[in-house]
């Protein structure tokens, strides 16, 4: 790193170069109050809060007033935060925001985290000069996530700059003129954009507020928070979610360097309330009716075990390595089954053992942002791994960057980089299915079947290494589309390939492998989405597929049937799971939420969810984390792993470390996972990590209604984390800091404090622990799937995409995002349609080819969807028809 | 390019083609923004919400940012004004030697306060800045005639060009 | 009058209304171009522009051949570039632009032209404010004229060089007229400014190198390309090169505007063309170049109008036109009107001027008003330095300051009367901005 001294108010400082004045501040510590510049969208001098002083030389005594946002540090440097003339226009410019801002601390949610009062306190401003009239604004209708309050507005610009340029939304924008300017929506509506939830941490004030929190609002210092994991995809965004009374009120980003950054999508950041669902199994069941104690269900469960025939148990994707390991632990290697269908779990297995010994990097998001040419092979990130998608769609401007660098121009000087990137745009290649939410900044679209899909991949890798196995019978827009893409690759620096499960196909997963392996000389990274929170964890533990657990139920070589946080109407067609488990001697269903499986069970477990116990997850890159409880389960609900540790009767496991512990010793691939976090036994100090922060109110009356004495606080003894407000407050690793705040900065800025440098990775090391680095050779896949042509009167269904709302299963019961949800429907080919003679929005029965299966959906027309597919969505068992093979469609009338 | 109907009633031909015309002066078809605005204008009046909506699927931007746009310049308006805009200039040098009393006057002439519509339909007056006639002050503009040098001994009706 | 002494406006003729393409070629017109595209390098134009020491007349005075020799040459240079136009004259007070576009719209063509030569625009516009119907129109037709005439279009002159002409009329707004929010107006963007850097010679219009010159610079290049620069820099009596128009409104008894040396004194411009003070008026004060210049006082009348010199007696040249006070015109509330307008154009992107002009129009409709108090002061004196060059984004907000600090330290008594009650309350007036 590459660094230069300066000096600020006498002290001398060695700081890196090539940062802004503000970043270099921020990153020593300085108290240097800013609105408009984010770390993540860069500076363009708007607010004026930044203001220093800046001597020319050693002899300069008077300065030069400048905006530290806008400057860049210069070896020798001599500047001043504390001179009077700087602190008095900071004082005076903060007066003139105050000016308009209405006094509503009290009743604002902003209120105890809000940039404004911290930036307020530390420019010293405390006196009201203004006897001027406010100006009003009314507010909008911006749909179920967020409030608009916009007389708090201090037009900082950073919502916009979020939202349209960091974003791609293009429906909130400025509007007005001069003092009446206006952050807002054409007009009242639902904001579009996936990551509209971020505004309420980029917004310095209360005007973008969380909506699904103040249904239930607590103050962020009666929050009571753990370090912990979105569970809504395969990425494993770092949230913090907060509880109060049992229940939890929301979720914020934990800044993860490698991975999240400052943002959330959507459903990580609303899809929380699930949690607090009124449907949530809170109490052991006999046949679905009958409520019994715990340990009378306990009891149950042993006796259930005892049988004959050997107990078989069904894992799940969504479920942590220890309630997976402690499963399959209870029931034997050999009768342990993932949860999987099988050609998802053919997907999932060709993953991971490419990321195992591929020799290609799966690049993080961070280094996903860096790259300079990308090739998108049947997903569509911003619905499978939303993520993943706001990554990618930072890549397009790495060209503008880099021009910006030849015009001397700091890649921080954001308005000057949007502007080049008009004209210089890194390339983006998206082949997909259906439009996906990417198109407007790529380069090139291509829609075809996932066949088709692959085929293209299997070209591009053919152009790039002659050595890569050619696809026959190519038409020549197809080989001239190759030839383009894998140009575009060659010639970049930082090439990147992504694909994943989204589209279906395993060869869509193999073609963009021989991409990535052709690619190798010259860098090129590989990143697959998968579709849940610990998909490749569970294909680490070697689980065979549902199929034969069918097999084995069929063939009455099973008896009990054990099944732990799976909806096994999501994974196979509907007679196939309905078979299975009316065949089965007894069903016990170990889950949070109430599904079809779980209606089934002869013995229903309330499991706690991922805001109640401690699990361990393995994301998409290989990366394992531990999430933490926020808050102790209601009684009797306990965490699946408990509920299965209480049913062995001579196991070495009793407590949760033990069970990480026997995880990472029965997979060596695994190993790596007991340090993704700290143990319980860990102290800072001798001291445990308090969940509750120090200004934490109300504790000793927070019961008073029930009892007058305060109730002692819950122990907890798995982890090194209290329910209490006393213990370590500093010196805290990243996997176990539930939120990050520090004196005078309350809000979410206050993770300025806890970086290595501004924007960087946390001092100390970001949480958790990457399993795989690039290893081996690999080899070229040769299975090169046929063109994809449709038969007449038949159709090929599709997975549905997994819409970002209502396409994951637990954020389906969060409200908010219900109501997000897309309509059921099915996506069809102008020209089909014109066979079929269907129109948009009139209706469409889709029958299975046997007659089995049939449903009557909405139609939507898609010019660019494939003839002879059809895509449905919005159905949660729409999945089913997928495997009922090809389906017969006709013109129907609404049901 | 595809029209879809929601533009075609909202705009009609010569509209389309005007606009289209002003888009081809630009690398870049947002640019022809403000001028799609006036070309709207010039017929309807002003820019209706359905007419910003047409205007924009034109320009291929959406309706917030054409609405960044619209709402930003003074001679965009978005809400009905009269027939006829007159827009009196209330900078420096009109005030010193009368805009004020030019105001009142007009208001009165017109029954209407600035930014209203005259009951009649027929006028919308608006304040503007310096319309570079300082030394001929006071000035106005009545449609797109510049008028100069009317004091307090200028009638309103030789003014509005009304007498005859 | 001799045209050569008065190169600006030799076609501005009493009985005319406007110079056609005739009349223009009559006078010598389009000589400067044929002669740029056909005998000069555009290295050549450009320094025959800085020899004749032609400064901005937009208001910065800037060098202008030094300002057009920043475009980036060369064999990896952006091959397209843009020459702009500025003529969103808008500046209360001023009326000079609107004057020539009106009147000898072939002369600013030209100009334009030359100047695209000299940068090797492959495109020009002008941005014209949307008021200027009547310039508009002019301006229209003559672009007609000169595409016709060759003087535009493919191989000028049959010359290598191609360059067409937009007119873009904007839709109103006084910060149009700041060089890189202009050049976001012209991409159909909000107009807010732009940081600097990159300056627009190196990024400007749609990322590519930009020279924007006002209209009344411009005007000046076809002449220095006919008659030199020796000529030209004959023309200035002090310091400063060229002749400018020169203007004055307010009381006077024959407001107008007038093509004078470089250097004239205030005196002349005041008393000789303007006539002096209408009787009954006496001259309290006046704003040298318009809005955004400080007020000097009757003890400044013998100032010279040079940049330098405008700017030694506490002012700036700024756009040349002058707007006079007279003793019976409340200083205080004529600098209500001048904040009411900077506060109504602010563009609302940087917190001083988007918050503290509003505030300034509250103080001081609270102290015409009779609400005044004695801190009030301190806080308009606070607020002027908050505005102050350089902490604002642009500079708007610092010319909005420019009158209203003069007012503060040359006519303090005025609004000490209204606070302590000497003067009457008025009666307010209605806010429209
Ligand atoms: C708020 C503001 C308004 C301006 N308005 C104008 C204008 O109307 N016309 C103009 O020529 N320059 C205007 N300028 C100056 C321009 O930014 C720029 O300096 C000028 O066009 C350069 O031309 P020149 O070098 O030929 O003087 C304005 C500047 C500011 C800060
Ligand atoms: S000073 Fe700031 S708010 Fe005012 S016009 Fe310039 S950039 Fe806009
Ligand atoms: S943070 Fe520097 S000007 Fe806003």
């Amino acid at each position: 790193m590459n660094t230069i001294d300066i000096d600020i108010d006498g002290l001398a400082y060695r700081v890196k170069s090539g940062v802004s004045l503000l970043t270099a501040c921020q990153t020593l510590g300085l108290d240097l109050p800013y609105f408009c510049w984010h770390p993540a969208l860069g500076s363009v001098g708007a607010c004026r809060q930044c203001a220093v002083i800046q001597y020319r030389d050693a002899a300069d005594s008077l300065g030069r007033l400048t905006m530290a946002c806008m400057t860049p540090v210069t070896d020798g440097m001599r500047v001043s935060i504390a001179a009077e003339q700087a602190q008095r226009f900071r004082g005076v410019n903060i007066e003139l925001l105050m000016t308009n801002h209405p006094h509503d601390c009290p009743v604002c949610e902003e209120g105890g985290e809000c940039h404004l009062q911290d930036m307020t306190l530390l420019s010293g401003h405390t006196r009201r000069r203004y006897r001027g009239l406010k100006r009003t604004h009314k507010n909008q209708y911006l749909g179920p996530f967020l409030n608009h309050e916009m007389n708090r507005c201090i037009a900082c610009y950073r919502c916009v700059r979020f939202y349209a340029d960091y974003a791609g939304g293009s429906d909130l924008q400025v509007l007005g003129m001069h003092h009446n300017v206006y952050f807002g929506r054409f007009e009242d509506g639902a904001l579009e954009n996936e990551f509209s939830g971020n505004l309420a941490e980029v917004c310095p004030t209360g005007v973008f507020t969380d909506k699904t929190f103040s249904a239930h609002y607590a103050r962020k210092w009666d929050l009571q928070t753990a370090p912990s994991v979105c569970v809504h995809c395969g990425l494993g965004c770092n949230i913090s979610p907060g509880e109060r009374y049992g229940r939890l009120r929301r979720v914020v980003n934990r800044y993860h360097g490698d991975i999240n950054g400052y943002f959330l999508c959507d459903r990580g950041r609303f899809g929380y309330d699930f949690v607090n669902s009124p449907e949530r199994i809170r109490t052991p069941r006999l046949d679905n009716h009958a409520e019994i104690a715990a340990d009378a269900a306990q009891q149950r469960f042993r006796a259930m075990l005892n049988g004959h025939l050997p107990a078989i148990g069904i894992g799940s994707p969504r479920a942590s390595l220890e309630t997976n390991f402690a499963l399959r632990s209870l029931v034997g290697a050999e009768n342990f089954y993932a949860g999987l269908d099988g050609g998802e779990q053919a997907m999932l297995e060709t993953i991971r053992d490419l990321l195992a010994d591929g020799g290609v990097h799966t690049p993080s998001l961070r280094e996903v942002e860096q790259a300079d040419a990308v090739l998108i092979l049947g997903e569509d990130p911003v619905n499978t791994a939303p993520r993943l998608g706001l990554a990618l769609r930072q890549t397009v401007r790495n060209a503008a960057f880099r021009r910006a660098g030849e015009l001397g121009l700091p890649p921080w000087r954001d308005a000057a980089v949007r502007e080049l990137e008009k004209q210089h745009r890194s390339p983006l290649f998206i082949a997909s299915i259906c439009p996906t939410r990417l198109d407007d900044v790529a380069g090139r679209c291509y829609r075809a079947s996932p066949q088709d899909i692959a085929r293209l991949g299997f070209a591009v890798a053919h152009c790039l290494d002659g050595q890569a196995p050619s696809p026959a019978g190519l038409d020549a827009a197809q080989q001239a589309l190759a030839a383009e893409i894998a140009a575009a690759l060659r010639q970049a620096a930082r090439p990147l390939i992504v694909s994943g499960t989204g589209c279906g196909e395993l060869a869509a997963i193999q073609a963009a492998y021989n991409v990535a392996r052709a690619l190798r000389p010259n860098g090129g990274q590989l990143v697959f989405s998968v579709p849940e929170s610990n998909s490749l964890g569970l294909t680490m533990m070697a689980g065979k597929p549902l199929q034969q657990a069918f097999r084995r139920v069929a063939e009455h070589t099973a008896g009990c049937v054990i099944i732990v946080e799976n909806d096994l109407y999501r994974r196979a067609p509907a007679q196939a799971v309905d078979a299975f488990l009316q065949q089965a001697a007894q069903v016990v269903v170990i889950d949070c939420l109430p599904h079809q499986t779980a209606a089934r069970a002869g013995l229903l477990l309330p499991a706690a969810t991922y805001a109640e116990s401690a699990g361990t997850l393995v994301n998409n890159e290989g990366r394992a984390q531990r999430y933490f409880p926020v808050y102790p389960p209601p009684e009797p609900v306990r965490g699946a792993w408990q509920w299965l540790l209480a049913a062995m009767d001579n196991s070495d496991c009793r407590h949760f470390d033990d069970l990480t512990a026997a995880c990472a010793q029965a997979f060596p691939a695994l190993a790596g996972i007991v340090a993704a976090a700290p143990d319980a036994a860990f102290r800072v100090d001798a001291m445990k990590i308090p969940r509750q922060p120090p200004r934490y109110s109300g504790r000793t009356a927070m019961l008073a209604d029930l009892k007058v004495s305060e109730p002692r606080q819950a122990q907890d003894a798995e982890t090194a984390l209290a329910f209490s407000m006393e213990g370590a407050s500093v010196g805290i690793p990243a996997a176990l800091q539930p939120v990050f705040w520090t004196p005078g900065w309350n809000s979410a800025q206050a993770v300025n404090r806890f970086q290595a440098e501004i924007g960087g990775h946390l001092s100390g090391g970001d949480g958790g622990i990457r399993l795989f680095e690039a290893a081996g050779e690999g080899a070229w896949f040769t299975q090169i799937p046929d063109a994809f042509r449709p038969e007449p009167g038949l159709w090929r269904v599709l997975p549905p995409p997994l819409h970002i709302f209502g396409g994951e299963e637990l954020s389906l019961h969060a409200p908010a995002l219900a109501e997000r949800a897309p309509p059921p429907g099915v996506l069809l080919n102008p020209a089909d349609a014109e066979t079929l003679a269907v129109a948009s929005g009139e209706w469409l029965v889709i029958a299975s080819a046997d007659g089995a299966l049939s449903r009557c959906l909405p139609v939507k027309i898609e010019p660019t969807l494939a003839c002879g597919l059809l895509v449905a969505a919005g159905l949660p068992d729409c999945i089913a028809l997928a495997w009922a093979g090809p389906v017969t469609l006709q013109k129907g009338d609404r049901p | 390019m595809s029209i879809d109907a929601q533009t075609a009633s909202m705009l009609n031909a010569d509209d389309i083609r005007d606009i289209k015309a002003e888009m081809a002066h630009y690398p870049d078809k947002a640019a022809a923004a403000v001028e799609a605005l006036k070309i709207v204008q010039r017929r309807q009046g002003w820019v209706s919400d359905a007419a910003l909506t047409a205007v924009a699927s034109l320009l291929d931007v959406s309706t917030a940012q054409l609405e960044a746009v619209a709402t930003f310049y003074n001679l965009i308006y978005r809400q009905p004004v009269g027939e006829t805009v007159i827009h009196y200039c209330s900078s420096v040098t009109c005030w010193m030697l009368g805009a004020d009393d030019l105001r009142e006057r007009l208001c009165r002439h017109l029954n209407a306060r600035p930014g209203q519509i005259s009951p009649d339909g027929r006028y919308t007056l608006l304040p503007i800045a310096c319309l570079g006639a300082c030394d001929q002050a006071p000035a106005l503009m009545v449609g797109e005639r510049l008028v100069t040098g009317v004091g307090a001994e200028t009638a309103v009706t030789e003014i509005l060009g009304e007498q005859s | 009058m001799d045209a050569a002494a008065k190169p600006l406006t030799r076609n501005i003729l009493p009985d005319r209304d406007y110079a056609t393409l005739a009349d223009y070629e009559r006078s010598g017109g389009y000589q400067g171009l044929r002669r740029a595209v056909s005998e000069l390098s555009p290295q050549a134009v450009q320094q025959q522009v800085s020899d004749a020491g032609l400064r901005g007349r937009g208001g910065a005075g800037f060098a202008t051949g030094l300002k057009w020799s920043f475009v980036p040459t060369g064999e990896d240079a952006p091959k397209i570039r843009f020459m702009i136009a500025n003529a969103d004259e808008m500046e209360p007070g001023t009326f000079k632009d609107r004057l020539l576009m009106e009147k000898d719209p072939h002369q600013l063509l030209e100009g334009l032209i030359i100047a695209g030569y000299a940068i090797q625009a492959t495109q020009a516009y002008i941005f014209l404010r949307g008021e200027y119907h009547l310039a508009a129109r002019r301006l229209n037709q003559a672009l007609l004229e000169a595409r016709a005439g060759g003087y535009l279009g493919r191989h000028i002159l049959g010359s290598n060089f191609s360059l067409d002409i937009h007119l873009h009329a904007g839709a109103g707004r006084y910060i149009c007229g700041e060089e890189t929010a202009l050049i976001n107006a012209l991409e159909g963007k909000r107009a807010n400014p732009r940081a600097k850097p990159p300056f627009p010679q190196v990024s400007g219009l749609w990322g590519k190198p930009t020279v924007v010159n006002n209209v009344e610079t411009l005007c000046n290049i076809p002449h220095i390309l006919h008659y030199g620069s020796a000529w030209y820099q004959s023309l200035g009596r002090g310091a400063d090169k060229g002749t400018k128009l020169f203007g004055a409104s307010g009381r006077v008894r024959r407001p107008g505007v007038w093509e004078l040396p470089m250097g004239t004194p205030v005196r002349e411009i005041l008393e000789d063309h303007a006539g002096g003070m209408i009787p009954g008026y006496a001259l309290r004060g006046f704003l040298p170049g318009g809005a955004s210049t400080d007020f000097l006082l009757p003890e400044h009348l013998d100032v010279v109008m040079d940049y330098d010199a405008v700017s030694k007696a506490g002012s700036r040249l700024g756009t040349g036109t002058m707007i006079v006070l007279d003793d019976k015109t409340c200083p205080v509330r004529m600098v209500l009107n001048l904040q009411q307008f900077f506060a109504g154009e602010s563009c609302g992107w940087c917190t001083p001027c988007r918050d503290g002009l509003p505030w300034v129009v509250v103080l001081l409709q609270a102290i015409i008003g009779g609400q005044g108090r004695s801190e009030d002061l301190d806080t308009l004196t606070d607020l002027v330095r908050m505005m102050a060059p350089g902490n604002t984004f642009c500079a708007l907000a610092p010319g909005a300051m420019e009158p209203l600090q003069s007012a503060l330290k040359f006519f303090r008594a005025d609004f000490e009367a209204y606070i302590t009650g000497k003067t009457p309350p008025l009666e307010q007036a209605d806010e429209y901005y």
